[in-house]
C-alpha cells in the first residue's frame, strides 16, 4: 500500500469532522484494524480506534525537555496538539515478540519452526510526518535485500497509513530543520489537514484514492486550501528548536571530528543511561534476543525485545563489555542517530520529532548536544 | 558462492561427529547436518561464520575453521568464555546443536590470488583465519610465498601446534610463532608478535596481509607494516563485536557505521581505520 | 529408567517470608517443576529437611542474628549452586535501616524483654558471609525469574539477568513515563529491570525494589527529583529504603 510510491493524484478533498467515522467504517469493513491516538495516563497514545469519539478532541500538548502536559484548549478539532510518547514504531517493530520455537525429541534433534504472524492488516489513523518519516527510515533498517526482516515485513505490507499534517508544534519539535514536516512528503496512503470543521484531504496511494471514492469525499475549496497551508505554515514557523546544521553530514563529521569533545563527559554527568530516549525515538531499531526454556526441557522459544546502546548488554562480547561508561553509550548513541546513520541508511537517523528530548527524565536536548559540541566551529564561521 | 540468503532465519539441525579438546578452555567441534541434503548444499567462504544454537540457552556467532570444499565435516574452534559457549563446552559427541549460517564476508579470495600471503594473528583470535590456511595449503599453486606469523602470551596458549609445524614443512612457506612468555623446549620465539614482524621479508608490491587478533596488535601491526610499504588497502582484519541477529538488524555488532555481520567481520583496513583503537566503537 | 533429579532447597533467614510466596504463587508451574527436581527442603511448602545437601540452594532474608550467622555457612558448604532471592537476602532488606541506628536503642524501646532478644548490631546480605552464585532481586522476587534461573541451571548453564534500568521495560510495556507527565519521581532510571515495571504500569513511580541497575546514574536523578521539589532528606529516603545496602543506593543516599 503505502510502500508503492508512484501515484500521482494532486486533488484536494474535504472530509468533514462528522465523516470520520465513515472512514474508519470503511476500514473496518475492508478487514482493518485501525489505531489512532487517544488519550491514556496522561498523554496521547496510539491504540485501537473504533469511534471518533475517543480521538484527543479539544486537547493540547505542552512539552519541554523532560515534560509533557496535556489541557484543554476548548477548541474543537482532534488534532490541535503535537505528538505523544510513541506512534508508528510499536505497531510494526514489536517491544517484544518471539522469533521461532525449537521442540527436541528423545534422542536430542532439533527441529525448528519460525513463528509467523496471522494478524489483521493495520490502519494507522492520524499519525505525523515526523513518524511517516521514521518508519520509511526503519523500513531502511529492516527491508533491504537481501536482510529482510519478515516480522516488521508482514506487518508493515499491510499498513494503511492516514497521515496528518501540523498545525501546531511544541516547543521540542524540529522537524523543519529535518526536513521532515511538518506536511508529510511521502509513505502514506492518504494525508489529512485539520481545519475548522473537518480535514483537506490529499491522496498518496491508489488504495487511498479507492477510500476517498468510496466514502464520496467532495473536493475541497480554495478557501479551504488556503487554510490548510496557513496550518501547515502556522506549525513551521512556531518552532523555536532546530537541529544544527539542518541535520546535514555535516553535522556527521561534525561529531566524527570531534570525539574527544569535552561535551561528552558534560553530558555523560547528566545522562541516566536508561535508555528512554531510544525506545521512544521513531528510528531505534536495536533489539536483544532472549531464550525462554520450558520446564520440561523439550521445547524453548527464542524471541526479541526492543534494546538500547545504553546498556551493557548491547555491547558485550567475550566477558568484556565496550561501551562500559555513559560517556561512550551516549557517543554511540548520538554519533550512530545522526552521524553513521549516514554511512549505513544515506540519512540522518534523526526525523525532528522531539521525542527523546521530552521523555528524557533529566531533558538532555539532542539540539543543544550537537550546538554544544558544534560551538567552537560556529565561532570560527562567525569571525571569518 | 555462497548459498542464497533465505537461511538467515532457518535454523538447521546439526550432530556433534568430531569433538576434540585443545586446552582447558578451547575445544574444536565437527558438526555435521542431519539432513544430508542441507549437509551437502551447505557451502561457506573462508572468514565466514555461523550462529550456532544451545538448546534452550541461545546463539552465538563463531567463525567456520574448515576448508569450504576439502573437509567433510563443518569445524568450529569455540573458546569457553560466555553462557553460550560455556554450555557447548559440556556437550558430547552425538549430542545436536542448531546452526544458522552462514554469515558475514569472507576473505576477499579474489583480491588475494597470486598474491603472497601474509597471515598474522593474535592470542586466541587466529581461528578466522584457520580456513583460510587450509584454504591456501590446499591450493598451494594458486598463491606465492605464504608467511605465518602466530603470537600468544604464553606458549601454553598456542593451539594448532600440530598445524603449525606441519605448515611449516609446506613449499614457499614461513611459519613464525612467538609467545610473550615462554617454557623451557619451547622451539620458537619469544616476544611480541611485532618483533616477528621485523624478522619477516615480503615484498610490498606483491603481499596481503590478513590479520585476526585483538585490535591493538592489528594497530602495532599495521603501522609496521606501512612503515616498510605494505599499502593500506592490501591489509585485512577480521573484526569482532556481539553478535545476535547476523544480519544487521539487532544493532549490536555496529562499529561506526559498519554492520560487522554483514559488512565483515573482514574489512579492508581504510574502511575501518578511523574508528579502529577508538575507545567505546 | 530412574533419573535423578536435581535437588533444591528454600531457606528462610531474616525476613517477610514475601519470596517465598512469590514461590508458591507460581501455582501450576511449580507442580511441573517437580517433575524435573527435588523439593527437599522449603519449610512453607512442608518439606523440612534443613541438614541436607542440596544442588541449588535459594535464600531469602538477611543476616540478622547469631543464629543466621551460623546457618548460612552450614547451608553454603552443602549446597553447590548458591542463590539469594529478594531484597533482604541480596541487600540486606529494609531491615538494613538499623544500620544507621542504635540497634540496641531500638530493641529496648520495643521488646518489654530486651534481654531475650538475640541479634546483631547490623542486618547484611548473604553475599557479605559467603559466595553468592546469582543474585534476583527484588521485593518480593519475580517467581518467573526464579523459574528461568532453575530451568537454565537444569540445562547446566549459568542463568543470565539482566541488569537494565526499569524504564527499557516499561516503554516496552506501553506506559507513558510518570516523571515527564506528572512530575513524580521516579526511581525507574536507575533500577534494575526484572519486576515488568509493575509500579508505572499502575500510574505510580518506581520506588527502586529491584535495586541498582548497572550503570546508575544516582548523582543525576537525585538532582533532578531536586528541581521536581523534593527536599534532600526525601530524596536521601528514596535511596535509603528497601535496597539501603546496596552500594549504589547507600553511596547516594548517604550524599549530604
Amino acid at each position: 500500500m503505502s510502500m508503492k510510491m508512484e501515484f500521482n493524484n494532486q486533488e484536494y478533498y474535504f472530509l468533514p469532522h462528522v465523516k470520520i467515522n465513515a472512514l474508519l467504517d470503511y476500514l473496518h469493513h475492508q478487514g482493518f484494524s485501525c489505531i489512532g491516538p487517544q488519550i491514556k495516563q496522561d498523554a496521547i497514545v496510539y491504540e485501537e480506534l473504533h469511534d471518533s469519539e475517543q480521538l484527543p478532541w479539544g486537547l493540547r500538548d505542552y512539552q519541554m525537555p523532560g515534560q509533557y502536559r496535556l489541557e484543554e484548549n476548548n477548541v474543537k478539532r482532534a488534532f490541535s496538539w503535537a505528538n505523544g510518547p510513541q506512534a508508528i514504531k510499536p505497531q510494526l517493530f514489536k517491544p517484544k515478540e518471539s522469533l521461532w520455537r525449537v521442540a527436541r525429541d528423545s534422542h536430542g534433534k532439533l527441529t525448528f519452526k519460525n513463528v509467523t504472524h496471522e494478524m489483521k492488516p493495520i490502519a494507522l489513523f492520524g499519525v505525523r510526518s515526523c513518524d511517516v518519516a521514521g518508519m520509511l527510515i526503519q523500513d531502511k533498517a529492516f527491508l533491504t535485500e537481501p536482510f529482510v526482516d519478515k516480522h516488521y515485513q508482514a506487518r508493515r505490507e499491510n499498513v494503511f497509513v492516514i497521515a496528518v499534517n501540523c498545525g501546531y508544534s511544541s516547543n521540542n519539535c524540529f522537524c523543519v530543520s529535518t526536513n521532515t514536516g511538518p506536511q508529510v512528503k511521502a509513505g502514506y496512503d492518504i494525508a489529512l489537514t485539520e481545519i475548522d470543521d473537518g480535514f483537506v484531504v490529499t491522496v498518496g496511494s491508489a488504495a487511498g484514492e479507492a477510500l476517498i471514492n468510496k466514502i464520496s469525499l467532495k473536493h475541497a475549496t480554495d478557501e479551504m486550501q488556503q487554510a490548510m497551508q496557513r496550518e501547515i505554515n502556522n506549525a513551521a514557523t512556531m518552532q523555536s528548536k532546530a537541529m544544527p546544521f539542518d541535520n546535514t553530514r555535516v553535522v556527521r563529521d561534525l561529531l566524527m571530528n570531534n570525539l574527544d569533545h569535552p561535551q561528552w563527559d558534560d553530558v555523560a554527568a547528566r545522562c541516566l543511561s536508561c535508555g528512554n530516549c531510544t525506545s521512544v525515538c521513531p528510528t531505534c531499531f536495536c533489539s536483544s534476543e532472549t531464550e525462554t526454556p520450558a520446564l520440561d526441557r523439550i521445547e524453548s522459544e527464542h524471541s526479541r525485545e526492543w534494546d538500547s546502546c545504553f546498556t551493557e548488554g548491547h555491547s558485550y562480547i567475550h566477558g568484556k563489555v565496550i561501551r562500559d561508561d555513559t560517556k561512550s553509550r551516549y557517543k554511540q548513541w548520538l554519533t550512530h542517530k545522526l552521524a553513521t546513520w549516514w554511512d549505513q541508511f544515506d540519512t540522518s537517523g534523526c526525523v525532528g520529532c522531539g521525542r527523546c528530548v521530552t521523555w528524557c527524565p533529566v531533558g538532555i536536548d539532542i539540539t543543544a548536544e550537537v550546538a554544544a559540541i558544534a560551538k567552537p566551529a560556529v565561532d570560527d564561521s562567525a569571525s571569518e | 558462492m555462497v548459498m542464497k540468503n533465505d537461511h538467515q532465519d532457518i535454523l538447521h539441525d546439526t550432530i556433534i561427529v568430531d569433538y576434540q579438546p585443545i586446552t582447558d578452555t578451547i575445544f574444536n567441534i565437527g558438526l555435521q547436518f542431519t539432513d544430508e541434503n542441507i549437509h551437502r548444499a551447505y557451502q561457506f567462504l573462508p572468514g565466514q561464520f555461523n550462529m550456532l544454537y544451545l538448546f534452550g540457552i541461545g546463539e552465538v556467532a563463531i567463525s567456520i575453521v574448515s576448508d569450504p570444499t576439502h573437509d567433510d565435516l563443518y569445524y568450529h574452534t569455540i573458546r569457553r568464555v560466555g553462557r553460550v559457549t560455556t554450555g557447548l563446552s559440556q556437550l558430547k559427541k552425538g549430542d545436536h546443536i542448531g546452526v544458522r549460517g552462514p554469515f558475514g564476508r569472507g576473505w576477499p579470495l579474489s583480491q588475494i590470488s597470486g598474491k603472497d600471503i601474509l597471515i598474522i594473528t593474535g592470542g586466541l583470535g587466529c581461528a578466522p583465519s584457520v580456513s583460510m590456511i587450509h584454504y591456501i595449503m590446499n591450493r598451494r599453486e594458486q598463491f606465492g610465498k605464504l608467511m605465518i606469523l602466530q603470537g600468544v602470551k604464553h606458549s601454553n596458549d598456542l593451539i594448532y601446534q600440530s598445524y603449525y609445524e606441519k605448515w611449516a614443512t609446506a613449499p614457499n612457506t614461513e611459519v613464525l610463532v612467538t609467545a610473550d612468555k615462554t617454557t623451557t623446549n619451547w622451539p620458537w620465539y619469544s616476544g611480541l608478535i611485532t618483533e616477528l614482524i621485523k624478522k619477516i621479508n615480503f615484498d610490498p608490491e606483491t603481499t596481503i596481509c590478513l590479520m585476526c587478533g585483538p585490535e591493538p596488535m592489528f594497530l602495532a601491526a599495521v603501522q609496521l607494516l606501512i612503515e616498510r610499504n605494505l599499502p593500506e588497502q592490501s591489509i585485512y582484519m577480521s573484526m569482532e563485536r556481539n553478535m545476535q541477529c547476523a544480519i544487521g538488524h539487532c544493532g549490536h555488532c555496529q562499529f561506526g557505521g559498519k554492520f560487522v555481520c554483514k559488512d565483515g567481520p573482514i574489512f579492508c583496513y581504510p574502511d575501518i581505520k578511523d574508528l579502529l583503537g577508538k575507545k567505546g566503537f | 529408567m530412574t533419573v535423578i533429579k536435581p535437588k533444591i532447597a528454600v531457606y528462610k533467614f531474616t525476613s517477610c517470608d514475601g519470596c517465598q510466596l512469590a514461590f508458591l504463587n507460581l501455582g501450576n508451574d511449580l507442580l511441573k517443576l517437580t517433575d524435573a527436581v527435588d523439593i527437599i527442603h522449603f519449610a512453607e511448602l512442608g518439606m523440612v529437611n534443613p541438614n541436607a545437601k542440596v544442588d541449588i540452594a535459594f535464600i531469602e532474608g538477611s543476616i540478622a542474628t547469631p543464629h543466621d550467622l551460623e546457618r548460612i555457612k552450614n547451608i553454603r558448604a552443602k549446597a553447590k549452586f548458591l542463590i539469594t532471592i529478594g531484597a533482604c537476602a541480596t541487600a540486606g532488606g529494609i531491615q538494613a535501616l538499623r544500620n544507621f541506628a542504635d540497634t540496641a536503642e531500638w530493641v529496648a524501646a520495643i521488646y518489654p524483654k530486651p534481654e531475650t532478644i538475640s541479634y546483631l548490631a547490623t542486618s547484611t546480605p548473604i553475599s557479605t558471609h559467603v559466595t553468592v552464585d546469582l543474585e534476583l532481586w527484588g521485593c518480593p522476587v519475580n517467581g518467573e525469574q526464579i523459574l528461568t534461573a532453575i530451568k537454565t541451571l537444569l540445562l547446566k548453564v549459568k542463568p543470565a539477568i539482566k541488569r537494565d534500568s526499569v524504564c527499557l521495560e516499561c516503554k516496552r510495556s506501553g506506559n507513558v513515563c510518570v516523571m515527564v507527565t506528572k512530575n513524580i519521581p521516579c526511581m525507574g532510571p536507575v533500577t534494575q529491570t526484572g519486576c515488568g515495571a509493575l509500579c508505572p504500569s499502575v500510574g505510580r513511580d518506581c520506588y527502586g525494589c529491584y535495586g541498582p541497575s548497572e550503570n546508575p546514574n544516582t548523582d543525576s536523578l537525585s538532582k533532578q527529583f531536586q528541581q521536581q521539589g523534593c527536599s534532600r532528606e526525601t530524596i536521601q529516603r528514596r535511596f535509603l529504603f528497601i535496597n539501603n545496602q546496596a552500594p549504589a543506593f547507600l553511596k547516594a543516599g548517604m550524599k549530604k
